[in-house]
């Protein structure tokens, strides 16, 4: 049987040990050298840059998320194993681990090492499919001649160097297609890397619950419950055409996903629809000249993201959140796509001004769609507001200074509310 | 009641009154039309609680009375009758049924009682004066183009009716813009129309009111108030609230020094135009315009679609010009001229630009130029 050194990548035949270097971290499969569909998820991403960053926090507990009111994002191993959760409730999570060291997440510091790993990536294969900043699918498929070598070892390499040259760990899946690579990245973690062959594929599948995959949540499982659907088995014992009539397009997929079939391919991220951002207040409010600071802030990250994009929107979109949980959501379209903060906001304004009766609110958020490409935007003066080109250029010309002195070199006095 | 009238004339007041009614209102009543029938004539009557509309039509009326029915049934109804039938309403106290019967086929409809039905509250006139159905119509039609659909400024979505002081003395003058074009139409001031407060007239109410308008020695009757203003012909009164908000002073936005001159042959300008936007970009349609010397050119040029370019003969003596435009802002414009080449005065590539009919100030469009 093939079989591959996860430490110094030696190809051998069947084996426990590694022959070259004796360590036992090694791969073992019938299929080792040809499955070619990969899942690289990292371990604990935000937590294993934190502790990467500042060694004094590698035994503690460490826990990334924002603020009281906000939910873990990640939890370190060494808060999993005292039963914190990504997505708890953080009180409820410091509960389980008082002695927890929190930390604000520092996306940009993650963004940084997100890009590394990603560059890694690109020079496996093209074909990368990222889901978030800490996992992506990879189609190694045709890549072994260039590399001269198979796709598990090159994957094994990518794990490797990930950890030699970023101190990060991650784990691999390598199966046929994606929706097994995927639960294959979870079966080891972490520094896993984990095979499932076509042979074993049913028979790796037949007795694990349906909830396994990927979009099954709460209320797809409930609906499958109530048909006597758990395992992959019971769903094995459907015809496609009932799974259908009773699941709607759903039922289609499951019938393929149980026979571990999944034609999907992997592709580069569909082009983005919306930009948006919203915040979660610690305490509710329902403080006009608060709010504004807000949304004005908001406005500004929304255009901020669309600039470095190179992209403009033609519907600004308002969110509101009611005390009770209650979403309000307002939209308006422009008739000339922006980019522009300062449009955004007086574009948002009246919306939020004709609800803010509605308060206190819980969150407040703002967005763009309908996107387009910059050069379509932003190129109809407005014949009652004359001063709306002046404080177009006016916001470029801050840009350009925060883009040489930091974002804090130059800001609006509505932005420190 | 019981009545027996025409169908072209029942389909007349039925069409009005259906495209009055609000079709998703959550008031059922709101959907109806009310039908009051006495001595030889019937009214036909719809709201939206902004708009009412009352048209009175002559009948043979059995027995006076009233109820109110689905208008856009009934519409729907009268529109498959054939021509010519006559059509009789009765409605049999106490059943809620109005039976429609034309020929050999017999409806009965759900009705819904007449006195639940909201009449709009009659309210003081401070300017009534008459003008002719011709000088309405080019008021409205010539502007109504330039209506604003934003929400977020409701005070455009309506054509501002006011008195202006005008270089041929005090007009009757009507005024539309959404920002990025504007309209300004100038019409003799009717006699007892000096008193007209300024209101912005809807642009529901704008729609419903060009009906009243086809023909054009017909006398029209418009009373003014704050907050209200009615139409009426002999037949048909429409009623209608006005935009509760102050319209900007437009007078500001219309360029007074723009010395730059183009004329042009106003159709063929439109044609070029609509040629070479067919490759511009879907959301920008973006045309450019090169002047120089009795020339231009127009030219799209989208890096998706194509390129294209047309050259015009006009006659232009200033320096050379290079300006864009929103394609669907210049087609409007253009079409609204009728008579005389279009001329058109600018100032640089990124002000507003004039255009206005031969040497005619009594229309004068205001359009902004858009980055190219």
């Amino acid at each position: 049987m093939p079989a591959l050194c996860r430490d110094c990548l030696t190809e051998f035949d069947t084996g426990r040990r590694c022959p070259s270097c004796g360590r036992p971290r090694v791969l073992e499969h019938d299929e080792l050298w040809d499955l070619s569909i990969a899942h690289m998820d990292c371990d604990a991403f935000y937590a294993s840059v934190e502790k990467r960053d500042n060694p004094d926090l590698a035994d503690k507990p460490v826990i990334i998320g924002g603020g009281r009111r906000g939910v873990v994002s990640t939890a370190c191993y060494v808060a999993r194993i005292r039963g914190v959760r990504s997505a708890m409730p953080m009180f409820k999570a410091l509960q389980v681990c008082p002695d927890a060291v929190v930390l604000k997440p520092r996306m940009s510091v993650y963004v940084e090492a997100s890009r590394a790993i990603k560059s890694m990536m690109e020079e496996l294969t093209p074909s990368i499919e990222p889901l978030s900043l800490d996992e992506a699918f990879l189609d190694l498929t045709g890549t072994r001649r260039l590399h001269g070598a198979p796709p598990a070892v090159m994957l094994a390499r990518l794990v490797k160097r990930m950890k030699d040259e970023l101190g990060l760990t991650g784990s691999i899946g390598l199966s046929h297609n994606k929706f097994l690579a995927k639960i294959a990245s979870d079966l080891d973690k972490p520094r896993g890397f984990s095979i499932i062959g076509k042979a074993e594929t049913e028979a790796f599948l037949r007795p694990k619950p349906v909830r396994l995959i990927w979009g099954v949540g709460a209320a797809t499982q409930n609906q499958l419950d109530k048909a006597g659907i758990r395992t992959f088995e019971d769903l094995l014992r459907w015809e496609q055409r009932d799974l259908t009539a009773r699941f709607g397009s759903m039922g289609e997929r499951l019938w393929h996903l149980a026979r571990g079939q999944d034609r999907r391919r992997v592709t580069r991220n569909a082009p983005m629809k919306s930009i948006s951002n919203e915040t979660t207040f610690f305490e509710d409010t329902a403080d006009p000249d608060i709010l504004d600071g807000h949304l004005w802030r908001m406005a500004e990250k929304v255009s901020d993201r669309a600039k470095a994009k190179g992209l403009a929107g033609r519907v600004v979109t308002l969110k509101l959140k009611r005390r009770d949980f209650k979403l309000i959501t307002r939209r308006t379209s422009l008739p000339d796509p922006t980019q522009i903060a300062d449009r955004i906001y007086r574009t948002v304004k009246p919306l939020f001004s004709q609800e803010i009766d509605q308060g206190p609110f819980r969150l407040i958020g703002c967005g763009l769609s309908d996107l387009c490409p910059e050069e379509d935007a932003d190129r109809l003066p407005d014949l009652l507001d004359p001063q709306a080109t002046k404080r177009a250029d006016a916001e470029r010309a801050t840009d350009s200074l925060r883009a040489r002195f930091g974002d804090s070199a130059i800001m609006k006095g509505r932005a420190l509310r | 009641m019981k009545i027996s009238i025409e169908r072209a004339t029942l389909l007349r007041a039925v069409a009005q009154a259906q495209s009055v009614v609000e079709r998703r209102n959550t008031i059922p009543i709101l959907a109806n039309v009310l039908i009051e029938a006495e001595g030889d004539t019937v009214t036909f009557r719809a709201t939206d609680l902004d708009i009412e509309v009352l048209d009175k039509a002559p009948a043979q009326v059995e027995r006076a009375g009233g109820t109110t029915v689905s208008a856009v049934t009934l519409h729907e109804i009268v529109r498959k009758l054939p021509d010519g039938a006559l059509v009789s309403l009765t409605e049999e106290a106490g059943t809620g049924r109005l039976t429609v019967a034309a020929g050999r086929s017999n409806f009965s409809l759900a009705t819904l009682p007449k006195d639940d039905f909201p009449v709009m509250a009659s309210s003081e006139y401070q300017s009534n004066f008459s003008a002719k159905a011709a000088v309405l119509r080019r008021l409205f039609d010539k502007s109504k183009f330039a209506i604003s659909t934003e929400e977020t400024r409701y005070y455009l979505n309506g054509v501002y009716m006011h008195v202006a002081d005008s270089e041929d003395g005090r007009s009757l003058r009507c005024v539309a813009t959404d920002g990025h074009r504007l309209a300004r139409i100038d019409a003799p001031l009717p006699a007892g129309a000096e008193d007209l407060p300024g209101v912005i007239v809807p642009r529901k109410t704008v729609g419903e009111l060009r009906k009243l308008l086809d023909e054009d020695d017909m006398d029209i009757a418009v009373s003014v108030s704050e907050t209200k203003v009615r139409f009426a012909t002999p037949d048909i009164t429409l009623t209608s609230k006005v935009i509760d908000g102050t319209f900007p002073d437009y007078t500001r936005v219309i360029p007074q020094g723009n010395t730059r001159k183009l004329e042009v042959d106003a159709s063929e300008f439109a044609k070029a135009v609509d040629r070479v936007a067919t490759v511009s970009s879907e959301r920008s349609r973006a045309v450019k315009l090169q002047l120089d010397e009795d020339r231009l050119v127009l030219s799209v040029n989208a890096p998706d679609s194509g390129a294209a370019e047309e050259e015009l003969a006009v006659a232009y003596g200033d320096e050379q010009l290079e300006i864009g435009f929103n394609a669907k802002y210049l087609l409007e414009i253009a079409s609204q001229v009728d008579r005389e080449n279009a001329v058109f005065l600018f100032n640089s590539s990124g002000d507003p630009t004039l255009m206005r009919e031969g040497t005619d100030t009594s229309a004068v469009y205001v359009v902004m130029p858009m980055r190219v």
